[in-house]
């Protein structure tokens, strides 16, 4: 699966984010762009990963969508339905631009 | 596809990339936060930070002219040379930059299209090394305050100037104070601007970070919302960085001769005692 969405483990709650990871051959990817959109694709924010390919929107709840954009990569995104106190976590797995997912 | 009004304001990546060792441009990254500059940017280019250096320190204000000329001095700029900008966040802050070199007469300054991003998810080089830089003598001129909207000139034209309102419709409507993903502490009130139209600044830029096509900008700004070219517009937003980027597309790409970008925005408006808003958002009993 190129992207999923899962509620991350008890210990998030009290908080309201999206946090998640892109990989690319099972290796984190620094410096992919993850867009955060909302009900009507109307752009929220804009991130980009860590060394460690994290990244993490704080955000009231509702219905987003989280976008990740790299270099020679297909455009992946996922969408996720955030709950007062709950967290998500988003993982995206990069596979290259103009192929199908694997 | 038909050209923007002003399409020189422009550059392509493909432009910088060519173009990059001829020495006829000074090249400037413009970021909120310089940490991103400082691990890796395109070849050449100094950095601007937004905050730090086109602030004034104390008061609320962008930095004054003599401040704009030391800047300026420092960074290598030579008068009337070419300056290309670019940065992160969509190219909010450099659009933010090329307003502000415009407030003090410095018109030969184009922004690179799609910013940082385009050119990181173009597969383009980096580099960490810092530019060797001699300092200028760099005069400006005085400040132009024909594309700066002040408190009283849009308190005195609620209802009656052609307003845009760039923030997120939750933010238009009073539901949040900020965007969604930042502290929701912000202007002492929530809602907009009175007879302000609602068109997020996001609209205008495809998700690459280059602004959309003019056909598409014409349909958003002017056959949706009824804004006339013609007409004194005004573009706000929180802080007025957003409403750059759009006081941006109005100016240059779709060619509104007069438009001001409201700096001071809701965070200004927002806590004015007295003034006139619109909510549109009620909270629901019980919520």
């Amino acid at each position: 699966m190129s992207s999923s969405c899962v509620d991350a483990p008890d210990d998030y709650v009290g908080e309201t984010s999206i946090r998640g990871l892109v990989e690319r051959d099972g290796k984190p990817v620094e410096g992919a762009y993850v867009r955060l959109t909302g009900s009507q694709e109307e752009f929220v924010a804009e991130s980009r990963t860590s060394e460690d390919g994290s990244f993490r929107f704080w955000v009231v709840p509702g219905e987003w969508t989280v976008i990740c954009l790299a270099p020679g990569a297909e455009r992946l995104e996922q969408a996720c339905n955030l709950d007062k106190g709950k967290a998500v976590d988003v993982r995206f797995e990069l596979f290259p631009a103009g192929t199908a997912a694997g | 596809m038909a050209e923007y009004a002003n399409p020189d304001a422009l550059v392509s990546t493909d432009w910088v990339a060519e173009h990059l060792n001829d020495g006829t441009f000074k090249l400037i990254e413009v970021d909120e936060d310089t940490d991103a500059y400082e691990k890796s940017h395109i070849a050449g280019a100094n950095s601007l930070h937004w905050r730090n250096e086109l602030q004034d320190p104390v008061v609320r204000n962008f930095a004054d002219k003599s401040q704009f000329e030391k800047l300026l001095s420092k960074k290598g700029v030579a008068n009337d040379e070419l300056v290309v900008l670019y940065g992160g966040n969509n190219n909010w802050f450099s659009a933010y930059a090329y307003w502000y070199f415009k407030v003090y007469g410095h018109d030969n300054v184009k922004l690179m299209n799609g910013g940082r991003k385009k050119w990181e998810l173009e597969g383009r080089e980096l580099t960490g090394e810092k530019p060797s830089v001699s300092a200028t003598n760099y005069q400006a001129k005085e400040a132009d305050p024909s594309i700066r909207a002040l408190r009283d000139e849009v308190i005195a034209g609620v209802g009656k100037t052609p307003m845009v309102d760039v923030r997120s419709p939750d933010e238009f409507s009073g539901k949040l104070a900020a965007p969604a993903h930042l502290p929701q502490e912000q202007a002492q009130r929530k809602g907009h601007i009175p007879g302000a139209k609602n068109v997020p600044w996001s609209k205008s830029a495809n998700e690459d970070g280059t602004f959309r096509s003019l056909e598409e900008l014409k349909a958003l700004y002017q056959e949706e919302q009824g804004l006339v070219p013609q007409d004194e517009t005004i573009a706000y937003c929180r802080i007025g960085e957003r409403s750059s980027h759009t006081w941006f597309v109005l100016k240059e790409l779709l060619g509104f001769p007069n438009v001001k970008n409201y700096d001071g925005s809701w965070t200004e408006y927002g806590s004015l005692v007295g003034v006139p808003i619109a909510l549109d958002y009620k909270e629901e009993a019980g919520s």
